[in-house]
């Protein structure tokens, strides 16, 4: 099965709706959300649950009242500040390193496993769809991405293709998204943002010695953008399999909680994301 | 007054507010606190004159000592270590640099060293003050953290975030006074402030909405801040004119004087909100 992640360095250039759309028209798929901070492919993908987990990913401390002395260890070996003068471990700091636990000369405080997201699996009409959803502002983002991806291989059967929605950015989540793809396919769109924020994502997916595709998002909207993307893709041979115009239509859609597949008046859209696929698979086949 | 601006989603408009906020408020300082994506400088186009690398510890073993033990492994919570054939292995970027590993070491075997994780530029009078994550790295709060050490005392600051509602976040918005949720009116848009909401009631701070890309055809970002008290402080309209002056690096603050009032008159808004 290959494996393709949908990313975009940029936020909000269009990954899921690309996706959401291609969900709609590739055959043999699985299909999986690894934006575990602000999933939004389930909202344009009807599907039915079959499965909820909750994941414990991270540790917390706890300081039990009865056994601490008070006498301040924990809270100077802390680098997080997550100890209080009161001696209360505050959860949105505490990053679960243990380093309090090692000082302690009363063993009072103990490392508890922590529930920090859920994992969803759910059947759709088009493949079995999993995705999940990160307890707000918890650790471990890129631990809760590998559980999906996970999740999503087990089920995956004899499918051919793994389509995956990634989240913007290069860090832990974006890393874990990409481990392990066959290829990576990164949305940007034709603004001076768009094109930097090319620029350092595929670095990155280079990096992991990935290959990477290139979809410019609203190219219309300014050519002389569109122009120097190509020109980067061309010098780092990187194809650009599709530009979609500027369309609020397409925004329209949404609304409507339909991608550009579903409306007649978005055919050249469509087109031009069936075109884009078919260039994917040929050059993936390459 | 500290002002931090996010979204949840991305790609709604918050490096636009934030800009624009400090290119419209005299005296402000902007922190772009988007370390793996810092898009700021592209609209308020600083003369970045001041550098400085971001370094994290993280272990380093001395083998004379090492005994090979294994504690150092066993006290790691983010296998960053291992210790195979009584040899530590250490996997740098998987690090939080928490020293357990120092403490856990019964042969004081381990110091830590400094390791390079990003950097931070700023111009002359640091009004304007960037973060970048190093390529092929991981961890970005160490980087939010000392932008913030760099906060300015004296003027307001204005910081902008990364997108989703993970740890980088909470580090950005943590001891700011307000928090500006930048949304659009889509299924996405409203979904991921739903989360910000969350994110911004756990930090128990004051918050206010910006609905960006604004329809008058669709009113359900209203609809639910409506339902759930929560105010609307700015619309901006989705208009082709203003993604095309967006596309070239330039916001409506900058070339439409009503718009720099309008950003004027919502900061003064907000800092008379705080005051009551």
């Amino acid at each position: 099965m290959k494996q393709i992640v949908f990313i975009s360095g940029k936020g909000g250039t269009g990954k899921s709706t690309v996706v959401a759309s291609l969900v709609k028209y590739v055959k043999n798929i699985t299909i999986a959300d690894c934006d575990v901070d602000t999933p939004n492919l389930h909202i344009l993908l009807p599907h039915k649950r079959t499965a909820k987990s909750d994941f414990t990913g991270a540790k917390l401390a706890f300081i039990n009242d009865e056994k601490c002395i008070l006498c301040g260890q924990c809270r100077d070996v802390c680098r997080f500040g997550a100890i209080s003068d009161e001696f209360v471990i505050n959860p949105m700091k505490c990053e679960g390193c243990g380093a309090c636990q090692l000082v302690c000369p009363v063993e009072a405080i103990t490392m508890d496993n922590v529930k920090i997201g859920e994992v969803y699996e759910a059947d759709s009409d088009y493949g079995m769809f999993t995705y999940a959803l990160l307890d707000i502002g918890a650790e471990g983002s890129g631990k809760l991405v590998t559980q999906v991806k996970k999740t999503s291989q087990k089920k995956s059967g004899d499918q051919i293709y793994s389509l995956i929605d990634g989240s913007p950015g290069i860090g832990c989540v974006v890393i874990a998204s990409i481990t392990g793809a066959d290829a990576v396919v990164i949305v940007t769109e034709a603004t001076l943002s768009g094109k930097s924020d090319l620029e350092r994502v595929q670095k990155v997916v280079r990096h992991f010695g990935i290959k990477s595709y290139v979809c410019i998002n609203k190219f219309d909207l300014n050519s002389s953008v569109t122009h120097d993307i190509e020109e980067f893709c061309h010098l780092n041979e990187i194809t650009v399999i599709g530009k979609i115009p500027f369309e609020p239509g397409i925004v329209k859609a949404l609304q409507q909680l339909e991608t550009p597949m579903d409306d007649v008046k978005l055919l050249h859209i469509k087109n031009e994301i069936v075109r884009m696929w078919e260039t994917l698979e040929r050059e993936m086949i390459q | 007054m500290r002002i931090a601006v996010l979204s949840g989603k991305g790609g709604t408009g918050k490096t636009t507010v934030a800009a624009s906020l400090a290119y419209a408020v005299k005296t402000s300082q902007y922190i772009d606190c988007d370390v793996e994506e810092p898009n700021g400088n592209i609209f308020l186009k600083a003369v970045l004159s001041e550098s400085e690398v971001v370094h994290v510890p993280v272990p380093e073993v001395d083998v004379n000592l090492c005994n090979g033990c294994g504690e150092c492994a066993r006290a790691c919570q983010f296998n960053a270590m291992a210790v195979i054939n009584k040899e530590v292995l250490i996997f740098e970027e998987l690090c939080h640099s928490c020293g357990a590993c120092v403490i856990a070491c019964p042969v004081k075997a381990i110091h830590e060293k400094k390791r390079p994780l990003g950097v931070i530029s700023a111009n002359c009078s640091h009004t304007f003050i960037q973060g970048a994550l190093n390529l092929n790295e991981l961890m970005s709060v160490p980087i939010i953290r000392r932008l913030k050490e760099k906060m300015n005392q004296h003027s307001h600051v204005i910081l902008d975030s990364a997108p989703g509602a993970s740890c980088t976040v909470v580090n950005t918005i943590e001891d700011c006074d307000y928090c500006i949720l930048v949304t659009e009116p889509t299924p996405f848009g409203l979904h991921d402030l739903k989360i910000a909401v969350e994110l911004v009631k756990k930090a128990e701070l004051p918050f206010g909405v910006i609905v960006n890309k604004a329809m008058n055809e669709n009113q359900t970002i209203k609809e639910f801040c409506h339902e759930n008290n929560i105010e609307i402080i700015m619309e901006i309209p989705f208009q082709k004119e203003i993604a095309v002056n967006y596309s070239k690096g330039l916001l409506p603050v900058q070339y439409d004087i009503e718009w720099k009032k309008k950003f004027n008159e919502l900061f003064r808004n907000i800092e008379r909100s705080l005051e009551a």
